[in-house]
């Protein structure tokens, strides 16, 4: 319940921000029937530039990694997570043309209503660590797709561990920054 | 909707029949937790009026006979064994004949057509006392609604055998399921209680989640990703048209479900990762905040009277189920058993809640009294979840996944004794089911 707390009391100015421009995101920028990212449940313009190249989309889903991985039933960030955020974090510093939904996903243990729940603390979690690194809020949006994506199907442990995630789906901003 | 016209004219009498008196108590199922013989009964007829009645007849006959087997409590005696012939409605059952078969009930009835509707005519016997059970009836409706009536006239049969409440006049909301597990197309159908009668509400060009009916059936609310977000959508089942409700920008709703006098939803709002309860006025769009703990509030329903909402929250540590006035305000922790506790239902008779446990790696389906007493679970299996109450408040359906690559979800059922799971029968994979009230 800390980070809770905590998230609530970090974020609610944040939230004034992001409400100042929702239309960034575009309506139904992440529908589900979209592409697949390589971590996401569906958004597009990752495939552009190697994963060699610094500023391409790819290096940033590849190289540094677009996905964080949870405990069970938890959304406590681990220290590879912000490790793997803080890189995140960077290139979004680096890279102001570029904005980010972040997915949180939960695996298939867990009631739907709550596993939505849980996506949206992980999201969150991601989101205020991405904002303590020196991201604008305004950047960044959360969504929570419950137990509704898994990436990997199988119903064991093994599995359960990729599907406990969350994923910064980036996409270039038509507005810039 | 489906149009329908009902007509209930009532006594059609039957000339008294000597009744040849027994010992026997009258007939009657006690629904019990004890395993049960079920009933052996007879259906003489449908008996078709014309030849042009005589598909429908077979076809009504057919439905009676499996809504009531289907409760586990009856058992269709073959008709290869019965003795006498009743040729028309009118001819006088001769008891004798059905106790020798052991027929308990026996039901006699016609069909026929007139003015371009379909009349059905039935009277019930208690065969053991020699006796005719309550009042003959004569149902009317169009042709395209004869599942309807023979639904009805099941629901007669059930309700003066068991003295419980009708249901199989009844309609399902539920999630139609397809493609891989990572990429679950979902649509919105609806369908009979038994599973005839599809119709897709939506399609399937995003994520549909949790389908709930309005107390008369008219309306359904359901969560959207349409947006790219998950947002509270409320349907009209009739016209299929549908509403995004008004949100907070940035902000995740769902779990929503009506007040019993549809005139509010309660529902989880998600705002900078915490999930609380609000009420909102359908009308005025006007919103009210029930909840304000920074723990996962959600899966909200109320009291049949409206007075109360049961919820669930990890506010202790795990998911647990919470009772709270419906205006909001201190919550009463209701469950206190091992594992965890969710997607709290309460009855439509509005003395038990059902719930989704998991304990040590299993799901169960579970009801208990308001106040967490006599808990007993249902079921057990891999995944089991979100139950949905009969309109009598006797079986529970709920969504039930197979695990694995390959795992998908169909909907059971289950009578609140805990006996007679079995599989409702749907076109395809199908999660989160939402029984209708009784259809008028």
């Amino acid at each position: 319940m800390n980070f809770a707390v905590k998230a609530v009391l970090a974020i609610s100015m944040l939230g004034l921000a992001a409400c100042s421009n929702p239309d960034q995101y575009g309506s139904g920028a992440t529908g589900p029937g979209g592409a697949l990212g390589p971590g996401g449940a569906g958004m597009d313009g990752v495939s552009q530039g190697g994963i060699n190249d610094p500023n391409s989309p790819a290096y940033f889903s590849q190289t540094i990694g677009d996905m964080v991985h949870f405990q069970v039933d938890q959304s406590t960030l681990t220290d590879t997570a912000r490790g793997i955020l803080s890189q995140q974090a960077s290139w979004l510093v680096s890279h102001p043309s570029y904005t980010a939904i972040i997915e949180g996903h939960a695996d298939e243990q867990g009631t739907r209503e709550y596993n939505l729940a849980l996506g949206a603390r992980r999201a969150s979690a991601v989101q205020e660590y991405l904002i303590s690194q020196g991201v604008a809020g305004n950047r960044l949006r959360t969504v929570s797709y419950g137990k509704e994506r898994p990436l990997a199907i199988c119903s064991t442990e093994e599995c359960y561990m990729k599907n406990r995630r969350a994923v910064t789906v980036i996409s270039q901003s038509a507005v810039g920054s | 909707m489906m149009r329908f016209v009902l007509s209930l004219l009532a006594a059609v009498m039957l000339a008294p029949i000597a009744a040849t008196a027994q010992d026997s108590e009258p007939l009657h199922i006690e629904i019990t937790d004890g395993v049960i013989e079920p009933m052996p009964f007879a259906i003489a007829g449908f008996i078709p009026e014309s030849s042009e009645a005589a598909d429908m007849a077979s076809q009504i006959t057919q439905v009676i006979s499996s809504d009531l087997t289907g409760t586990g409590l009856f058992r269709e005696i073959p008709k290869s064994a019965y003795i006498q012939n009743v040729s028309s409605f009118d001819t006088p059952v001769k008891y004798s004949d059905w106790q020798a078969i052991n027929a308990q009930a026996l039901v006699v009835g016609s069909v026929g057509m007139q003015g371009g509707k379909v009349v059905v005519k039935f009277r019930l016997f208690d065969v053991f006392s020699g006796q005719q059970m309550g009042d003959g009836q004569q149902l009317a409706a169009s042709p395209a609604s004869w599942r309807r009536l023979a639904h009805k006239v099941s629901d007669v049969i059930y309700s003066r055998i068991t003295g419980e409440g009708p249901y199989f006049d009844s309609r399902v909301v539920f999630v139609s399921e397809s493609g891989p597990k990572d990429n679950r197309q979902k649509r919105l159908a609806v369908m009979d209680y038994d599973g005839a009668n599809v119709t897709y509400l939506t399609d399937a060009s995003t994520i549909v989640l949790a389908p709930r009916f309005s107390r008369d059936g008219t309306k359904v609310l359901f969560t959207t990703f349409e947006t790219g977000f998950p947002r509270i959508k409320m349907l009209d089942v009739a016209t299929a048209s549908a509403r995004l409700l008004p949100e907070v920008p940035g902000t995740m709703t769902f779990a929503p479900r009506f007040s019993p006098d549809g005139t509010k939803i309660v529902y989880s709002m998600e705002q900078n990762g915490n999930t609380d309860l609000w009420m909102m006025n359908i009308s005025s769009g006007q919103t009210q905040r029930l909840t304000t703990s920074p723990a996962i509030e959600t899966s909200p329903s109320f009291s049949p009277d409206g007075s109360r909402i049961v919820f669930e929250s990890d506010r202790s540590g795990t998911q647990q189920l919470y009772i709270m006035p419906a205006g909001g305000g201190d919550a009463t922790r209701i469950s206190f058993g091992d594992g965890r506790y969710s997607t709290p239902v309460w009855s439509p008779r509005g003395d038990m809640i059902a719930f989704t446990k998991q304990n040590q790696g299993r799901f169960h389906i579970g009801v208990m009294r308001t106040d967490g007493s006599e808990e007993r679970l249902l079921t057990s299996s891999f995944l089991d979840e979100g139950p949905t109450w009969s309109p009598n408040g006797r079986v529970i359906m709920f969504t039930r996944e197979s695990p694995g690559a390959q795992g998908s979800a169909s909907l059971y059922s289950v009578d609140i004794s805990g006996r007679n799971l079995k599989k409702v029968s749907t076109p395809g994979a199908a999660s989160d089911p939402a029984w209708s009230p009784l259809l008028p």
